[in-house]
C-alpha cells in the first residue's frame, strides 16, 4: 500500500506477544486527540486479525499495513 | 444405557470426551474375545475377524454406507488419505481456509511438489464463500469440505456444495471430525472422514469412507486396533441413539452462553454464527492473554480449549480465526460433552466473567476497557 499517511505517533511492539501490541494501541488511541494517526510495528502474527478487529469493536479506522524490512508488520489506525 | 457423566467442568468435547457407555462396554469385551490377528486361520483370528466386520457394519449402516466401503483406521489419516488420492486421480485439490490444520498443511506439501491448491475463503463467520469454491471445482481431482468448522462450530453448506461437486465431476471429501455422532450424518459424499473421539469413541480411531463407484485408489491406511475399532462403532451407534436429544438440550446451554456473557463482560466478542454444531461455541476477549484466561479457568475446575496464540502448539493464532478477521486474542472454545450437567454451563457462565477480570488487572487494562456493565 502506497497511500498510507504518515503517522503521528509511533509504537514498537515487536517482540510483544498478544495481547500486548493491541493494549499499546488501545492506551495511546484513548490519549491521542481525535484525527491521530498512529502506527504500530508488530511481530506477533495476531496482529494482523486483532488490530482491525479492536477497530471494529470501537470505531477506530484501521487504514492498513505495510510490511518492514526487518520482517515485522506495520500496522495505522486513525482515532475518531 | 444411562448418559455418561462427565467430570464436572469439563467443557472440552471437541478435543475428546469420555467413552459413552456402549463404546466402553464394547472395548471390554472386545479385549477378551478380540485380541488375535484377524488374519489368521484358526478360530480366535475367525472369532476377531467377525468382530472387525460387526464394526464396519455397526458404522456403515450409520452412516448411510455400504460395509466395504468403511475403514476404521487410525486418527490423523486425512492428510494420507488427501495425498494418495491426489496421487493417483489427476487434478488439483479445493478446500476451504478453515480446514483443520492437517489440510492445510497437506496442501502446502501439494503445491511444493508442484500441485495446485485452490484455498478458498470465508466470512466474517467462518461460513465458505460458497461461489468462490463452486468455481473452483471444474477440473479439480479432490475438493475437502468440513461439515462444521472445529473452533468456532460454524456449518459449512455441504448440501450445496455437494452437487456443485457432482455437477462438476469432482468427489467430496465431507471431515464430519466436528460433526460424525453429535450432528445428522450428510447425505451426500463421495469420501467422508469421522473422528470416534467426538461422539464418545476411544481417542485415537477415525472412520473413513470411500463410495465404491469412485473405484478409488488403494488407500493404506493404518487400521485401528480392533477393541478400538469395535468400541468406535458400537460407541456411534450409542451416540446416534442419543444425539438429537442430546443436542436439544446442548443448544439450550451453548445459547445461554451466548446470551450471559456478553452483558457480563465488558468487550467480548461472539464468534461464529446461529448456524452452529449445537454443542459448540466460541468467544474472544479484547485485552486478554489466552493463557492466563485456560489457566485462569482451569483453577476454577473449567476445562475448555484456546485459539489464542499464547495457546497453540505452534505458538501462533489460529489459522480459522484468522482466515474469518476475529479476535484472536482471549479466545475460548466450549464444547459440550454427553451429558453434561446444567450445573456446569452455569458454574462457567458465573465465573468466567470473573476470570477475565482478573486476567486483565494482571495485564493493568482496566481503564482501556469500555464501561463495565451494572452488576
Amino acid at each position: 500500500m502506497s497511500e498510507l499517511p504518515r503517522p503521528d505517533v509511533r509504537l514498537n511492539e515487536r517482540g510483544h506477544r498478544c495481547p500486548m501490541p493491541v493494549v499499546a494501541v488501545a492506551r495511546a488511541a484513548k490519549e491521542a486527540a481525535s484525527g491521530t494517526v498512529i502506527a504500530v510495528a508488530c511481530t506477533d502474527p495476531g496482529a494482523a486479525s486483532d488490530i482491525p478487529a479492536w477497530c471494529d469493536m470501537r470505531g477506530v479506522d484501521f487504514l492498513g499495513s505495510q510490511p518492514e524490512a526487518d520482517g515485522a508488520v506495520t500496522y495505522l489506525v486513525r482515532t475518531r | 444405557m444411562s448418559l455418561p457423566q462427565p467430570p464436572a467442568g469439563f467443557l472440552d468435547a471437541a478435543s475428546g470426551q469420555p467413552l459413552n457407555p456402549a463404546a466402553r462396554e464394547a472395548w471390554m469385551a472386545a479385549a477378551d474375545a478380540g485380541w488375535a490377528d484377524p488374519v489368521r486361520l484358526y478360530r480366535e483370528g475367525r472369532r476377531a475377524a467377525l468382530l472387525a466386520e460387526a464394526a464396519q457394519e455397526a458404522v456403515a449402516s450409520r452412516i448411510g454406507a455400504r460395509p466395504d466401503e468403511v475403514l476404521l483406521v487410525a486418527d490423523g489419516c486425512l492428510p494420507t488419505v488427501i495425498e494418495s488420492w491426489l496421487r493417483h486421480t489427476p487434478g488439483h485439490l479445493v478446500c476451504s481456509a478453515v480446514e483443520h490444520s492437517s489440510v492445510l498443511a497437506e496442501a502446502d506439501r501439494l503445491a511444493a511438489r508442484g500441485g495446485r491448491a485452490e484455498i478458498i475463503g470465508v466470512d466474517r463467520v467462518g461460513r465458505v464463500d460458497g461461489t468462490a469454491y463452486e468455481e473452483a471445482l471444474p477440473g479439480a481431482g479432490l475438493a475437502v469440505l468440513q461439515a462444521a468448522n472445529h473452533e468456532v462450530g460454524t456449518r459449512q453448506p455441504i448440501a450445496a456444495m455437494a452437487q456443485a461437486a457432482e455437477a462438476a465431476g469432482v468427489p467430496l471429501l465431507v471431515d464430519t471430525s466436528v460433526t460424525l455422532g453429535r450432528e445428522a450424518v450428510p447425505e451426500d459424499w463421495s469420501l467422508l472422514l469421522g473422528r470416534a473421539a467426538t461422539w464418545g469413541g476411544p481417542p485415537g480411531v477415525a472412520v473413513v469412507a470411500v463410495r465404491r463407484h469412485l473405484h478409488a485408489p488403494p488407500l493404506e491406511l493404518p487400521r485401528a486396533g480392533l477393541p478400538a475399532a469395535l468400541a468406535a462403532a458400537r460407541g456411534l451407534e450409542w451416540a446416534e441413539e442419543h444425539r438429537v436429544a442430546e443436542s436439544s438440550r446442548a443448544r439450550v446451554l451453548t445459547d445461554r452462553i451466548r446470551e450471559a456473557i456478553p452483558p457480563a463482560v465488558p468487550d467480548v466478542a461472539l464468534l461464529g454464527s446461529d448456524d452452529r454444531v449445537d454443542y459448540l461455541t466460541a468467544l474472544s476477549c479484547l485485552f486478554v492473554d489466552g493463557e492466563a484466561l485456560v489457566l485462569g479457568l482451569d483453577r476454577e475446575g473449567y476445562a475448555i480449549s484456546s485459539g489464542s496464540s499464547c495457546v497453540s502448539d505452534l505458538r501462533r493464532p489460529s489459522h480459522v480465526l484468522m482466515a474469518m478477521g476475529a479476535l484472536t486474542q482471549g479466545n475460548v472454545r466450549v464444547s459440550l460433552p454427553f451429558g453434561v450437567s446444567d450445573a456446569t454451563v452455569e458454574g462457567f457462565i458465573e465465573t468466567f466473567p470473573r476470570v477475565v477480570r482478573e486476567v486483565r488487572a494482571m495485564l493493568h487494562v482496566d481503564d482501556l476497557t469500555t464501561e463495565p456493565p451494572d452488576e
